[in-house]
């Protein structure tokens, strides 16, 4: 129910980059850890230790606070609940259909985190929903998805899709459902009490792997036509302006051989290099992985539905079959964020349904 | 914790091949293995009736589907076998299958996660292929057909059609 940090780092230099995961410990209920923040940021006059409060959140959880590109833990017991400007709720990868090993009910369990967003003190702004909504693209899986949604207290609820909602109909079904106020394939920008929000779609108009040579990479992709329009989104927005992107897979390589990654997602990390707080959610991967690259962080979120394997833990990336059914729930799970302030600092707080 | 994707043995994948063998030999194609030769029976294969010898052989199988098999068309036994391909984890195998034009092929998804087999240039598409779906595409023109997983577009494979 608590993660621990590996390499997490920020550095000035943009150029270097590196890595951060968060390994789901085994049952154990470390108490937190605290972290000296490392590197400085220098580039927006930010001094090392900055302003870092810790938010508490429904119980259980590592905290993590972002301030100015420095990725810091802090433990839970030292701090109650402090109010930001507002909060919200990354959910994803609910998959609803599925039914198989390790979980015959996804329904069910993304019911049960519908439940515990509702527990939440603070009613939350709105939901993220990143996408893999249904198993399948079935009417009656995007039915039985919104009714349970429809439960959430929560002000609104914004979706990107998956592959599983996109890959029958290159995402008719799903924009018929969930299209209004997007563009193309169904991508978006709002604000909202003066952060950008930015949903991508890089699931539609996949390119076959590289296996016969025909020179696709099996990653997701955004386009053409969406780099432009997010340019064109971009124009003239403050650079401190605080941004914070949602799309299914992952922006970054997580791991090539799974397809993890989006084939041109440094293009669209170049438009967004300019700004001093980015923060980048993603699923598809169904754990949680992070990474700080300058003023970017990357966060991918749990599956309400069925953990996957680490990279190149397993043959392939299906679903871990093997959990045992007290476990299963220690491996599903949400997320909230808490923007602090203007100046962006987001709390992001990753939390197991059990 | 180490995912393991070891096959399970399916009955019904099992029952399956055995009634493809049957069919095999009951068409007389020779193609698959037959399962009990008719020397297991040495007294019966003295009969003058022929019918009294199949029903023999087919007692001493112990098969009783053989007979089911004798009115299907001449291709549907033997070619499944050989003109399918299996889907299993997160593969095509075989990656690449060369048939003459006019061959039927079909894709069986033995992974506990959907695919697809989505041709890259849209001439065919399975559409989602859940555990034990099946798909079948007659290849009537000759050419490279490249295709892939709509869902994992990593995994790839072909078929070259003569």
């Amino acid at each position: 129910m608590s993660e621990t940090i590996k390499n997490s780092e920020a550095n000035g230099d943009a150029a270097k980059v590196t890595e951060g995961a968060a390994k789901v410990t085994d049952g154990a209920d470390e108490a937190g850890v605290i972290q000296e923040p490392r590197g400085t940021q220098e580039s927006n006059g930010v001094g090392r230790r900055g302003f870092l409060k810790c938010m508490a959140w429904a119980g259980t959880g590592l905290v993590w606070a972002m301030n100015a590109g420095v990725l810091t833990s802090c433990n839970l017991a030292s701090g109650a609940g402090s109010k930001g400007l507002f909060t919200f709720v990354q959910i994803s990868d609910s998959h609803v259909g599925f039914n198989k090993d390790p979980n015959h009910d996804a329904a069910q369990t993304f019911q049960e985190a519908v439940k515990r967003i509702n527990t939440l003190e603070e009613q939350p702004a709105f939901l993220i929903h990143t996408g893999d909504i249904t198993q399948l693209s079935k009417p009656e899986e995007f039915d039985t998805a919104a009714q349970i949604l429809r439960g959430a207290r929560a002000g609104q609820i914004f979706y990107t899709p998956g592959e599983h909602d996109a890959f029958a109909d290159e995402g008719k079904a799903y924009l018929e459902r969930y299209g209004k106020g997007t563009r193309g394939g169904g991508w978006q920008s709002f604000d909202y009490k003066g952060v950008r929000f930015i949903g991508l779609v890089n699931v539609l108009n996949l390119k076959q792997g590289a296996g016969t040579g025909l020179g696709g990479s099996g990653f997701g992709q955004l386009g053409q036509d969406q780099l432009a329009w997010l340019a064109d989104d971009l124009k003239g927005l403050s650079s401190s302006t605080p941004v914070v992107v949602f799309a299914h897979i992952p922006l970054w390589t997580v791991y090539a051989d799974w397809g993890w990654g989006t084939d041109d997602g440094a293009q669209a990390l170049g438009l967004l290099k300019r700004f001093g707080s980015v923060t980048v959610l993603n699923g598809h991967i169904h754990q949680i992985m992070q990474k700080v690259e300058g003023n970017v962080s990357f966060h991918t979120a749990r599956s309400t539905a069925f953990p996957q394997p680490a990279p190149g833990a397993a043959p392939a990336p299906g679903p871990l079959k093997d959990v045992p059914a007290e476990r299963l729930r220690s491996m599903l799970g949400l997320t909230s964020v808490n923007v602090l302030s203007k100046d962006g600092p987001l709390a992001v707080v990753d939390s197991t349904l059990g | 914790m180490l995912e393991t994707f070891g096959r399970r043995i399916r009955l019904n994948a099992a029952a399956s091949l055995l009634a493809a063998c049957a069919a095999c030999g009951g068409a007389g194609l020779g193609a698959g293995s037959s399962a009990a030769p008719s020397s297991q029976t040495p007294n019966a294969a003295h009969a003058t009736d022929v019918a009294g010898v199949n029903q023999t052989t087919q007692a001493a199988r112990g098969d009783a589907k053989q007979n089911s098999k004798t009115d299907t068309k001449p291709d549907a036994g033997a070619d499944a076998a050989q003109n399918q391909i299996v889907i299993e984890n997160f593969t095509f195998k075989p990656a690449t299958l060369t048939v003459k034009a006019g061959t039927k092929v079909t894709w069986v998804n033995r992974d506990d996660v959907p695919h697809t087999a989505t041709d890259t240039d849209k001439r065919f598409n399975s559409g989602a292929l859940d555990t034990d779906d099946r798909f079948s595409f007659t290849f009537e023109k000759p050419g490279t057909y490249d295709y892939f997983c709509a869902l994992h577009p990593k995994m790839t494979g072909r078929i070259v059609v003569k």
